[in-house]
């Protein structure tokens, strides 16, 4: 489905973010990218949708390849590729509502965005979505007066309304209390799920990683260190990826944290 | 929290971003008003549109004299000009500042006592108050043609505008770092030298060299009323038609703003 | 670290004596400017004039008070065209100024190279300008009347609002416009999206803050020619009619005033 092919990215200053990163992510599964601050996570999100134009190498999103594309193209291809943000990035000054349908931005034209003209069919399923996630008697309140946990759930809104096959998530849950973390990263893989949707999520917390996901790529200093199942991540794995530190701590509240949830 | 809200019935039915004035009528009221005003602001300028057809002409001139500016032909005049401006911006800066520290002082809440304060407070209200141009008519008036009316002038608008913007930034000041000197039993200029100025240096050199940019050019248009500067010189071009002499005076004008912009840039950047 | 050491004794001093040195140096290069400056100031001043000033005041002002209050029945028409000036000229300038401020902002501009020097120049020349000397130019062009003063307003205006405009740009918040990018919007729905609304307050409080400063301006505009109250007050000054200067005077800071206030509230209720 995704297919990243020796991809790129070196920054004008020199820093080689990514080394020819090699990897393919089969139709529907979720996979959390780990690794250190600096390892070049986010910039391995950016360079698929090219927020972030990458140096060399090939992304192909189905047949697609997307490295090459006009500007145009880009957009159309971008429909299909959700994203998800750190800081939420909501357009602050905007109501939930509006936020929702900016997702549709790709689908209409200039004039109907501008006059906020949207097909039923969007205003239709941006309700279902909000519902979904459990916002919609929220819709006409700006964006900046929800809560950090509500504003995720708009992004994630954002992001599905698109109707991508692809969800690019970047620390979904860096600027969230742990109990609004679990429950963002829970929706989040249930929605995927349930749409049959392909995720990469951007994560730095393991444990949470580990609870969620099927397979769990270790970035460090632009290469891919580990790609696996979240069982396979051992401590000695742990600190390839990070460096020498006490790991028994961190994979033993995973289990704690299992069992709680299983309670 | 979703069960208070029921999708099913919501679906459908459109959706409209919700207006910026809630309330119709007012927001109708406000439309229309300002609609209303338009309409009888433009019917009651009365263009005459033949005229500025005429204009146009005159304007290419304009606009074409900005290529071939004239330095030569009124050089002297020019020259004595732009002196007599940039001596009255520099006096007028030094005295305006001068005096706006200690009204400035007077005029912060946290560190006058009330009856200072009121006094202070309505210098700067009046000198804020009255445009420049409006006192230069005043002391052109009474002290005669020259620059000595334009150098009072900017003095006295310089204490306004700085007096002012200095005044709130001792009202905001940090209070636990003056207290502290205060602690340790200093004399009120001692206060005042511990305690506030180096507070508020930062921001009082930025707001002086801001200042001296804007007398320099208000000074520009003094000379229009008399008040000496390179406004008298620019007033008699335009008279005669002169525009290539016009265009010279307002180039150099607008280098010199860019040349104080960027000076000014430079030394706010060294002080914080 | 200033210290040195004394015949044993430590003595600490601000600065250390080169520092010290260039510092008076700077200090008495101030002095002598200054000093040059007044000389040459007065010079030009008839000091007999300067002596006899606190007796010309005192005559001015027994000869323009009272105001004379019936003659505001005649400066309705010209307090309205004050503030036609001032709110239409205000208007056209911020439509000039919302392409200048984006062609300007390092986030927007189209070319780093050349539109964005274009349109600096613009609002360097611009704001440089003060609206009388715009309206000594109009003049010239376009004839005298309430127009010219619309337009040297508007002109002189567009260098200001766009300066503060760009800079608003500048400081957006740049996450939300990527996250507007991300869904496959085109370039004006990302503009219309991220940008606008991030500036919107910024651009209605500088519509207001102008606004205010060009009523004040407008009040004057007349001196030259370029309508409003200003009209009226030159040609009070032209043939001494002292009690007709006082009353406009106070108009005029009446005017001020007022736009004062109602710039404050508008832009307290947009804050």
């Amino acid at each position: 489905m995704l297919r990243l092919d020796k991809l790129v990215k070196t920054y004008k200053t020199g820093d080689q973010a990514l080394k020819a990163v090699e990897l393919e992510i089969p139709e529907g599964q979720v996979v959390a990218l780990i690794g250190p601050s600096g390892a070049g996570k986010s910039t391995l999100i950016r360079c698929i949708n090219r927020l972030v134009e990458p140096t060399s190498g090939k992304v192909y999103l189905g047949t697609v390849e997307l490295t090459g594309l006009s500007s145009g193209a880009l957009r159309r291809e971008r429909r299909r590729m959700g994203m998800i943000f750190q800081e939420y990035a909501l357009v602050e000054r905007l109501s939930v509502m509006e936020n929702v349908l900016s997702g549709r931005l790709g689908y209409v034209g200039f004039w109907r965005s501008f006059l906020r003209r949207y097909p039923q069919s969007d205003v239709d399923e941006a309700f279902r979505l909000l519902d979904r996630v459990g916002l919609a008697h929220m819709a006409d309140k700006r964006a900046d007066e929800l809560s950090g946990g509500q504003r995720q759930r708009v992004g994630i809104c954002r992001a599905l309304i698109q109707n991508p096959a692809l969800l690019l998530v970047d620390e979904p849950t860096a600027s969230l209390d742990p109990k609004t973390s679990r429950q963002i990263m829970r929706l989040i893989c249930e929605l995927c799920k349930e749409r049959g949707l392909a995720a990469i999520i951007n994560i730095h917390d393991v444990a949470l990683a580990q609870m969620f996901v099927q397979r769990v790529i270790g970035l460090r200093l632009g290469a891919v260190e580990f790609d696996g199942p979240p069982e396979g991540l051992t401590p000695e794995v742990l600190t390839t990826i990070y460096g020498e530190e006490d790991w028994e701590a961190t994979i033993e509240a995973v289990e704690d944290d299992e069992d709680e949830a299983a309670e | 929290m979703s069960d208070t809200f029921d999708v099913q019935a919501r679906l459908g039915k459109p959706w409209k971003k919700p207006p910026f004035v809630r309330r119709a009528w007012l927001r109708w009221t406000l439309i229309v008003g300002f609609v209303a005003y338009l309409v009888a602001a433009y019917l009651t300028i009365d263009i005459n549109w033949t005229r500025v057809y005429e204009g146009l002409e005159r304007g290419k001139q304009f606009v074409l004299a900005f290529t071939s500016p004239d330095f030569t032909t009124r050089s002297g005049d020019i020259y004595a000009g732009m002196v007599e401006s940039i001596v009255m911006t520099v006096t007028s800066s030094v005295v305006g500042i001068a005096i706006s520290i200690p009204i400035a002082l007077g005029a912060a809440r946290n560190i006058a006592p009330l009856p200072i304060y009121l006094i202070c407070r309505a210098i700067i209200a009046v000198s804020r108050a009255l445009q420049e141009i409006i006192v230069a008519i005043l002391l052109v008036a009474i002290f005669g043609f020259g620059p000595l009316a334009g150098f009072l002038t900017l003095s006295f608008a310089t204490i306004g505008f700085l007096a002012k913007l200095l005044a709130e930034d001792i009202e905001s000041m940090d209070k636990v770092q003056a207290e502290a000197i205060r602690a340790s039993g200093a004399k009120w200029l001692q206060w005042v030298n511990y305690g506030i100025q180096p507070q508020v240096m930062p921001r009082l050199i930025g707001l002086s060299i801001y200042r001296f940019d804007i007398n320099f050019r208000e000074s520009a248009i003094l000379g229009l009323v008399g008040a000496g500067g390179i406004g008298a010189t620019l007033n008699t071009a335009f008279d005669r038609y002169e525009y290539d002499t016009a265009a010279a005076i307002l180039l150099i004008i607008i280098v010199i703003v860019m040349a104080l912009e960027y000076l000014s840039g430079i030394i706010r950047a060294r002080v914080q | 670290m200033p210290v040195t050491d004394h015949n044993g004794t430590k003595l600490w001093q601000r600065r250390t004596a080169r520092e010290s040195l260039s510092h008076w140096v700077m200090w008495l290069i101030g002095v002598a400017i200054f000093a040059y400056c007044w000389q040459r100031i007065s010079e030009t001043t008839t000091w007999f004039f300067v002596w006899d000033a606190p007796r010309i005041a005192g005559d001015l002002w027994a000869r323009a008070t009272p105001p004379k209050w019936d003659y505001i029945a005649q400066l309705g028409k010209p307090i309205w065209d004050t503030l036609n000036i001032a709110t239409l000229g205000t208007l056209i300038a911020l439509v000039l100024a919302i392409p200048v401020a984006f062609l300007a902002a390092r986030n927007t501009t189209p070319s780093k190279l050349f539109i964005r020097p274009i349109a600096l120049l613009i609002i360097v020349s611009t704001r440089s300008i003060n609206s009388l000397i715009w309206a000594l130019l109009l003049i010239a062009i376009i004839g005298p009347g309430v127009f010219a003063g619309v337009i040297a307003i508007a002109i002189r205006s567009v260098g200001f609002c766009a300066k503060l405009l760009y800079e608003a740009i500048e400081e957006i918040d740049d996450t939300q416009v990527e996250a507007i990018t991300a869904t496959g919007a085109s370039r004006w729905q990302v503009m219309a999206y991220g940008i606008v609304p991030q500036i919107l307050p910024a651009f209605a409080g500088i519509a207001v803050f102008r606004w205010d400063i060009n009523i004040r301006e407008s009040t004057v505009l007349g001196l030259v020619g370029a309508g409003g109250i200003g009209l009226q007050l030159s040609a009070s000054l032209n043939v001494l009619a002292w009690p007709q200067v006082s009353l406009i005077l106070l108009v005029i800071l009446v005017a001020v005033v007022v736009s004062e206030w109602v710039s404050a509230k508008v832009r307290g209720a947009i804050i």
